[in-house]
């Protein structure tokens, strides 16, 4: 699907919409404040998940909220992630908007037939009689030793279904952005945070936004190879680019932001330029999010514009918890620049840059 | 309130009669779960509710549509997938709604409208409302994780939210008593916390007094309450007929249900003038559901890519707040 919005902007326009601002909020932060202006404004949404009041409060994003706002409407619950999300989309049938959170995404599997079997097709089922207002807030972790079940990027599942939108802002400015429009939106939506996001500073406006559905942003603009960074993957495609302008490379670098409603026009404009792309997501590439905008970008330049491209994700096994083994399952910044590179020469040139302490990975220090 | 019962229950068992008939025309195009022998159930309970309360049920949902006061041409025609149906032909027999007098869904996966109803009956107690929610399932619900989650839920929160068990002894074609270890479905309810009672399912005048009582009990902010209704299916799980070939139960298992059938036993309660005008009044409205289906239109193509989202069709958006 190609939203209007994203064809109502050229990306020039798109990259000069982040409105400048001195005031630097962490993603937690703008999470935070996204969730309490909303509340603020409407009092209709609603708060919960397990832990969402406990001290910790989901890493601090839901802070203070209940004092704030009460019990009633911020409210930590039992384990039950089944029955909690039929709840929530009950709330939401029910004309209140809910935001369900889930502090490690591994558990969205057990309300998948909620999500995808009622709110991603109640609408249509009922012939547009009801809606569905709910936010699904998920975090994807990474790192120091999370492993199997703590590390999983599932967003493609949710990409798959007709029905539920899907958002993975990567910046503080997105994740307040994209989370207002979330709340205010009237489907089902797919929040989609990583964990070692939340550690990340920049510009935050104090007043109220939205970053609306279906537009990505080129973050870095570059002539020779379109580099998609995907949720957390964004900063490793960033560094990269870094990397890859010590060798003459200028890599175009865009964040897709919403993965449905997805820009492929924006994606598409960029390859029709690059004649490369290299899409790095964190998740599996085996029917994942990167096979998709690879696809869509095929179909839209096929016969017209031919290009190379690439695919990088998790490794094809479990995530490991051990140090060594965790690093070799997830892209990084280098290994993201030596595929790019290959890209751009057309063949394997069997470089990897050596490690630059300017743009070292995030040190996280557990637990968490 | 008898002659009231008593129409609401013929209104259904020759509706979906009709339907059974029709079925082997192939017009109608949507897997139809019959409640022919189940329809007490609905009606008892449905009849103690007001119109702003809120049902949720099963896939085996005509009953339930109709006795909460679902429009029959609108019904009849989503059997038909035409697009003056209920769900403008999109969701068929098992996804019924009316969304204005409280008919809130239906859906095909077994136990899933347990916990919608919950987070519904959240939503009213929040607003301070003292209008009610009754969720409607099956014996086989009651074995899905989604049960047991969601009534430790609604009495943490003491929801006003009646859960109406409607155990007809089988889920397709296995019996309760190869499914369940503990048969007692009451006592697990019990075990939530919430009073629990086994009632008749044919017996629709004392189903009529329990949930009268029960729904009070919610409106007074009493917490959850739990009806099970026992009942019987008498044709198949899926489609117009009788499965008794199958030989996973025996006729004479239903012998003591027909006998003692609600819509006859409540028939003979109604003095006879008084029940052929009923009669004909309901017959009056099949034939004109069953011409009005026939005439429909079906959605036009362009339907298929809408709904999706609200942005497609912001005309539609409206909903029960």
């Amino acid at each position: 699907m190609i939203s209007p919005l994203a064809k109502a902007k050229s990306p020039q326009a798109l990259r000069e919409s982040i409105k400048t601002t001195e005031r630097t909020r962490t993603f937690v932060e703008a999470v935070r404040e996204a969730t309490d202006e909303e509340m603020g404004l409407d009092p209709n949404v609603v708060l919960f998940g397990l832990d969402v009041d406990d001290p910790k409060a989901i890493q601090g994003t839901t802070q203070g909220l209940v004092e704030k706002y009460g019990a009633e409407r911020v409210f930590g619950t039992p384990l039950s992630e089944d029955a909690m999300t039929g709840a929530a989309i009950g709330m939401a049938l029910a004309g209140l908007r809910p935001i369900h959170v889930h502090i490690r995404m591994d558990f969205l599997l057990l309300a998948v037939n909620q999500l995808l079997n009622v709110a991603a097709k109640s609408r249509y089922t009922y012939g547009g009689r009801v809606n569905v207002p709910l936010v699904v807030r998920a975090m994807i972790g990474k790192s120091w030793g999370q492993g199997a079940q703590h590390s999983q990027g599932l967003h493609s599942f949710f990409m798959h279904v007709p029905g539920i939108k899907v958002v993975a802002p990567s910046t503080p400015y997105d994740a307040k952005g994209c989370l207002t429009a979330a709340i205010r939106d009237d489907d089902p939506v797919l929040y989609v945070e990583h964990r070692l996001l939340h550690f990340q500073k920049g510009p935050v406006p104090t007043e109220s936004y939205t970053v609306e559905p279906g537009k990505a942003r080129i973050a870095v603009a570059g002539d020779d190879v379109t580099i998609v960074g995907i949720s957390y993957m964004q900063v490793e495609a960033l560094r990269a680019a870094k990397y890859l302008e010590d060798v003459g490379i200028r890599a175009e670098v865009i964040d897709p932001i919403w993965l449905n409603p997805l820009d492929t026009d924006t994606i598409a404009e960029s390859v029709r330029r690059t004649g490369r792309l290299l899409v790095v997501d964190t998740g599996w590439t085996n029917c994942g999010a990167a096979a998709e905008i690879v696809s869509r970008v095929a179909e839209r330049l096929q016969g017209e514009r031919a290009f190379r491209f690439k695919r990088m994700g998790f490794a094809p096994t479990t995530c490991p918890t051990t140090p060594g083994l965790e690093d070799l399952f997830y892209p990084n910044a280098r290994t993201v620049a030596a595929a790019a590179r290959d890209l751009v020469e057309g063949r394997a040139c069997n470089w990897l840059p050596t490690e630059r302490a300017d743009l070292r990975s995030i040190e996280f220090k557990g637990p968490f | 309130m008898h002659a009231r019962l008593f129409r609401s229950l013929y209104r259904i068992r020759r509706v979906e009669e009709e339907v059974a008939r029709v079925y082997a025309t192939d017009k109608i195009k949507s897997p139809v779960h019959l409640s022919i022998g189940q329809e007490a159930v609905s009606v008892g309970v449905c009849d103690a509710l007001r119109a702003d309360d809120v049902v949720f049920g099963t896939y085996r949902g005509h009953a339930l549509y109709l006795a909460k006061g679902g429009d029959m041409n609108a019904m009849v025609a989503e059997l038909y997938g035409k697009v003056t149906g209920c769900t403008r032909g999109k969701g068929g027999s098992m996804h019924l709604i009316d969304t204005e007098c409280g008919v809130m869904g239906t859906s095909a996966v077994v136990g899933t409208t347990i916990a919608n109803a919950a987070g519904y009956a959240y939503s009213l107690k929040l607003r301070r409302s003292d209008a009610v929610v009754v969720c409607f399932f099956g014996d086989g619900a009651t074995e899905e994780g989604v049960f047991a989650e969601t009534l430790n839920f609604a009495v943490l929160k003491r929801l006003p939210l009646l859960f109406v068990c409607e155990n007809n002894g089988y889920a397709i074609h296995t019996s309760q008593a190869k499914r369940q270890g503990l048969p007692d479905i009451c006592a697990r309810a019990r075990a939530y916390g919430m009073p629990a009672e086994r009632l008749d399912g044919n017996d629709v005048l004392t189903l009529r007094d329990k949930a009268e009582s029960a729904i009070a009990k919610l409106r007074a902010g009493e917490g959850p309450q739990f009806i099970e209704a026992t009942t019987y299916r008498w044709r198949e799980h899926v489609g117009p007929g009788a499965d008794y070939h199958l030989g996973y139960r025996e006729k004479s298992e239903c012998a003591p249900w027909e006998e003692n059938d609600a819509v006859r036993v409540l028939a003979e309660q109604i003095p006879t003038e008084q029940r052929a005008v009923i009669e004909a009044a309901v017959e009056r409205e099949i034939t004109t559901a069953f011409e009005f289906a026939e005439t429909s239109p079906f959605p036009h193509p362009s339907e298929l890519m809408t709904d999706i989202f609200t942005e497609d069709a912001n005309d539609f958006a409206a909903c029960q707040s």
